[in-house]
């Protein structure tokens, strides 16, 4: 039998173990570790390319912070970006992967602005209001569509809700090409400026849309803790069988919160272009769709963190664009220093409950 | 080759954590070549662990493995394979539409031989155990009986002489056993080295030459098994002194609730699971559920709780037909049924949520309006903690953070506080240890003195035959015999388990 021990390869260099559930204290320092080590990371790199790593920082934070009209920027930058988090959150609770956000904020603003458009006349508040409901029934419709055939035939919703994202995204080309065209524009394809009487008032110098986004924030919260459909989204979104075998209809809720949660995305593209961009453009969701994913998933699903996450989100953003005119810098070092900060604090979560222990010496003694 | 005295393993003082609990213990544990090790323990005690430790898929954090008198460090299963061990598991690792011998040689090192000289390989393998295998037929066509076949032929092909067997019995008729048993002594005849898991003690007595007995992640005995009995192994693995005999409490106010005519169901992809089943099921009475795993237990209970559809036949519940309503709708009928489903976190239980939470699952909707009223949950919750001494951190703690005992208490508490006129309940102690499978017979039996129609679908005819009150037999979704649990024997029950006809087996 001893021939047998020759064949002792080792164990792994590095292997992972799962540590003991650690005090939240500690969790959070840790959470700081790893944002002190990005920003080191994104300074080394910042260096790399021949500018002052403390100056860049500085001018991300003081382009967030520096004047009223910068503040106000920065949270005109947080409105969508908010309101489309809380609205994959509601699909996510449910482990309904929708990452057709970007569709339905579009799906949202188009619907808006065809009352901007065309009824423009109306009463400024039922106008307003009308616009805020084409935007939910744009929305919601548009998410409702991949929910209907994952229910109706099983479809993967992964795919179907990306691919929505780009029809949504020629429908608009389509419409500012063709019957939407501006016809003062000499021709330029453009949809025209939506008339005064259209556009969202202001509020705190900024677009009534944050007190929409905030308010959202409270009522998702409060759908998901306190009410019966919020009960039964975490039931369907752990176990279909478990629901099922509670008796929960488990298509009708996987519709009724995918309706939801393309709805409250609608808001956001109605607000996005009747408060901040006054037109539609093929721009109106711009990757909020996207980046709404990181932050839900970043705030862990909860309405709370992710009113501070997008916040933190849009002063990167912000003060991104700031230093990209200041210092010449170009769009892509600002995102690869996002990258690096999301790289590590979602690396951190990797670390809170595991951890590597290094292999001990030797194979067969 | 002769059996030696050598040491097959040695482990000592092996230590295994997973976060803050320990799973290994220092554990101490020895088998020699041509040897039956019985490990014995409660669930959670750590035998799987160990186990998975000397088949290379953990790592031990202290402590030492020898197999055959050298110190090992075994990193893979491929290391494991390499030393010789092999290991059964509890949940078969085959490829489906793959024959038995292209899963025997799957994975395997050397070079691939002709499947000519394969075959007469593997069946001279067979031939000198005893096995008795096809070796082209594709495991899908196979029994449970026969996969393990393959599982086993697989370690022996890899020329294992140390094998591992993880919870053999489970899955097989009496008949069955007894035919693997006579595989393994013959195996040990020819020297190899064999740890058998289990639960049941009759096994251990019977088979094994030790008993290694595990509790509480450390190893606090090791016995001959000529010298004890069933009384002192558990005695040993409970830690204290404990009754084995369940309770038959005489049925009372005998009288039918629910009557199953010419049922039948299908499985999802379309296969017969129930071909046309009748039976009453009783007020005041248990009635136990015996067949082999897959025979159509599973849709039985889920007909009964409207989650699958019924192809045709009905379920009259005081006359009423039940079949093709919903869960919901037979609820809102007045008709409470209690349903404890054999997967218990993954449809009886939300896993992720705590007590509170899992109590409302089916009552939140009684409350009014649009908001979920948490309060009386988390009062039931806290009287269940109570009354069935829940081991938890707290109410609101996920319960799959929680033991399989007490997961088990969780969902047959809740069923049973929402007053139920039948109890179905499938495989109600499957993995839970000695203790916390009394405290659910206990609870049966309260049941059933209320006047509660109880259904038990076991596994364990030992525990059938003491517990129920009448036994149905299922075999390939048909219903070969009910027998009165008072007289019938464990043999009688097998054979019909394997579809011998009831008058048969009378006879």
């Amino acid at each position: 039998m001893s021939t047998q021990t020759g064949y002792m390869s080792r164990e792994p260099l590095l292997r992972v173990v799962k540590r003991a559930e650690k005090p939240t204290r500690q969790i959070m320092l840790l959470r700081a570790e790893a944002l002190v080590f990005a920003l080191v990371a994104g300074g080394v790199f910042i260096l790399l390319i021949g500018y002052n790593p403390f100056e860049i920082y500085g001018t991300i934070l003081s382009g967030a912070f520096r004047s009223k009209m910068a503040i106000q920027a920065t949270v005109k930058v947080m409105i969508p970006l908010l309101i489309s988090s809380l609205g994959v959150t509601l699909a996510f609770k449910m482990k309904f992967w929708n990452i057709g956000a970007e569709g339905q904020i579009i799906a949202g603003a188009i619907c808006a602005s065809y009352f901007a458009l065309y009824h423009s006349s109306w009463n400024h508040v039922l106008l307003v209001t009308v616009m805020f409901l084409a935007g939910i029934v744009g929305g919601g419709l548009w998410g409702l569509i991949p929910a209907l055939f994952r229910v109706k035939w099983g479809t993967n919703e992964t795919l179907f809700t990306l691919m929505l994202n780009y029809i949504a995204l020629h429908v608009v080309n389509f419409l500012r090409d063709g019957p939407w065209k501006d016809p003062g524009s000499q021709g330029f394809p453009k949809i025209a400026r939506f008339d005064k009487n259209a556009a969202l008032d202001k509020l705190l110098g900024v677009q009534i849309g944050w007190v929409v986004a905030l308010a959202l924030a409270a009522l998702v919260l409060f759908y998901l803790r306190s009410t019966k459909h919020g009960y039964e989204i975490s039931v369907v979104g752990e176990s279909s069988d478990t629901a099922r075998y509670a008796g929960m209809d488990v298509k009708k809720i996987v519709l009724r919160t995918m309706f939801l949660s393309g709805a409250v995305c609608g808001i956001a593209g109605m607000v996005q272009a009747t408060g901040s961009d006054i037109t539609l453009t093929n721009a109106v969701a711009g990757g909020v769709g996207f980046t709404a994913i990181i932050v839900a998933w970043l705030s862990r699903l909860n309405p709370v963190t992710i009113v501070i996450v997008s916040f933190l989100f849009s002063v990167l953003e912000k003060g991104s664009s700031v230093v990209q005119s200041s210092f010449g810098l170009s769009t892509d070092c600002a995102d690869v220093l996002q990258a690096v900060i999301l790289f590590f604090v979602l690396g951190c979560e990797f670390f809170i409950r595991y951890g590597f222990v290094v292999r001990k010496k030797g194979g067969a003694a | 080759m002769a059996a030696t005295t050598e040491y097959a393993i040695e482990c000592r003082k092996i230590t295994k954590r997973f976060g803050s609990v320990v799973a290994n213990d220092q554990i101490d544990l020895d088998v020699r070549y041509g040897e039956i090790l019985a490990l014995l323990g409660e669930n959670g005690s750590g035998k799987t662990t160990l186990m998975n430790m000397l088949s290379g898929i953990y790592h031990p954090d202290s402590g030492s493995i020898s197999i055959g008198g050298q110190e090992v460090t075994i990193n893979s299963p491929l290391d494991a394979m390499r030393l010789g061990i092999g290991m059964i598991h509890q949940h078969f690792k085959l490829v489906d539409v793959f024959s038995a011998m292209d899963n025997i040689v799957l994975g395997s090192q050397e070079k691939r031989l002709s499947s000519k000289a394969l075959r007469e390989r593997v069946l001279g393998i067979c031939q000198s155990v005893g096995l008795e295998i096809d070796p082209d037929k594709k495991i899908y066509d196979m029994s449970v009986s026969e996969k393990q076949t393959v599982e086993i032929l697989k370690v022996l092909y890899r020329s294992a002489r140390i094998l591992i067997l993880d919870e053999p019995t489970a899955v097989l008729t009496p008949q069955e056993t007894e035919k693997l048993f006579t595989i393994l002594r013959r195996m040990r005849e020819q020297g190899c080295a064999i740890i058998i898991i289990t639960h049941k003690l009759q096994e251990v007595l019977e088979l094994s030459d030790r008993v290694t007995i595990l509790w509480k992640g450390r190893s606090i005995d090791t016995v001959a098994t000529a010298e004890s009995d069933q009384r002192k192994l558990t005695e040993l693995m409970v830690g204290r002194p404990v009754s084995l005999r369940i309770n038959r409490p005489e049925p009372e106010n005998v009288s039918t609730v629910m009557r199953i005519e010419s049922l039948f169901v299908n499985k999802p992809d379309g296969a017969p699971a129930l071909g046309g089943i009748s039976a009453e099921v009783r007020a005041g009475e248990i009635l136990g559920v015996a067949g082999v795993a897959g025979s159509g237990q599973k849709e039985l209970c889920e007909a009964i709780a409207g989650l699958v559809p019924v192809q045709s036949g009905q379920i009259l519940f005081n006359g009423e037909n039940i079949v093709g309503k919903t869960p919901a709708q037979i609820i809102d009928l007045g008709i409470h049924m209690g349903f404890v489903p054999e997967d218990r976190l993954g449809m009886g239980l939300v896993a992720s949520m705590g007590m509170v939470d899992n109590m409302l699952l089916k009552s939140y909707r009684t409350s009014k309006g649009v908001c979920i009223d948490r309060k009386p949950a988390r009062a039931l919750a806290e009287s269940l903690v109570q009354k069935l001494e829940i081991v938890t951190p707290g109410v609101d703690t996920p319960v799959r953070l929680m033991s399989g005992g007490n997961v088990q208490k969780v969902l047959l508490g809740r069923e049973i506080e929402s007053n139920p006129s039948v109890l179905v309940t499938a495989y109600p102690v499957r993995g839970l240890d000695i203790n916390s499978s009394y405290v659910v017979y206990d609870l049966l039996n309260e049941q059933k003195k209320r006047g509660v129609a109880v259904v038990f679908v076991g596994e364990d005819l030992d525990v059938l035959l003491e517990l129920s009150d009448r036994i149905l037999v299922l075999c390939h979704g048909r219903i070969t015999g009910v027998v009165d649990a008072r007289t019938a024997t464990k043999e009688q029950i097998g054979l019909l388990m394997t579809g011998a006809d009831s008058q048969e087996v009378a006879s």
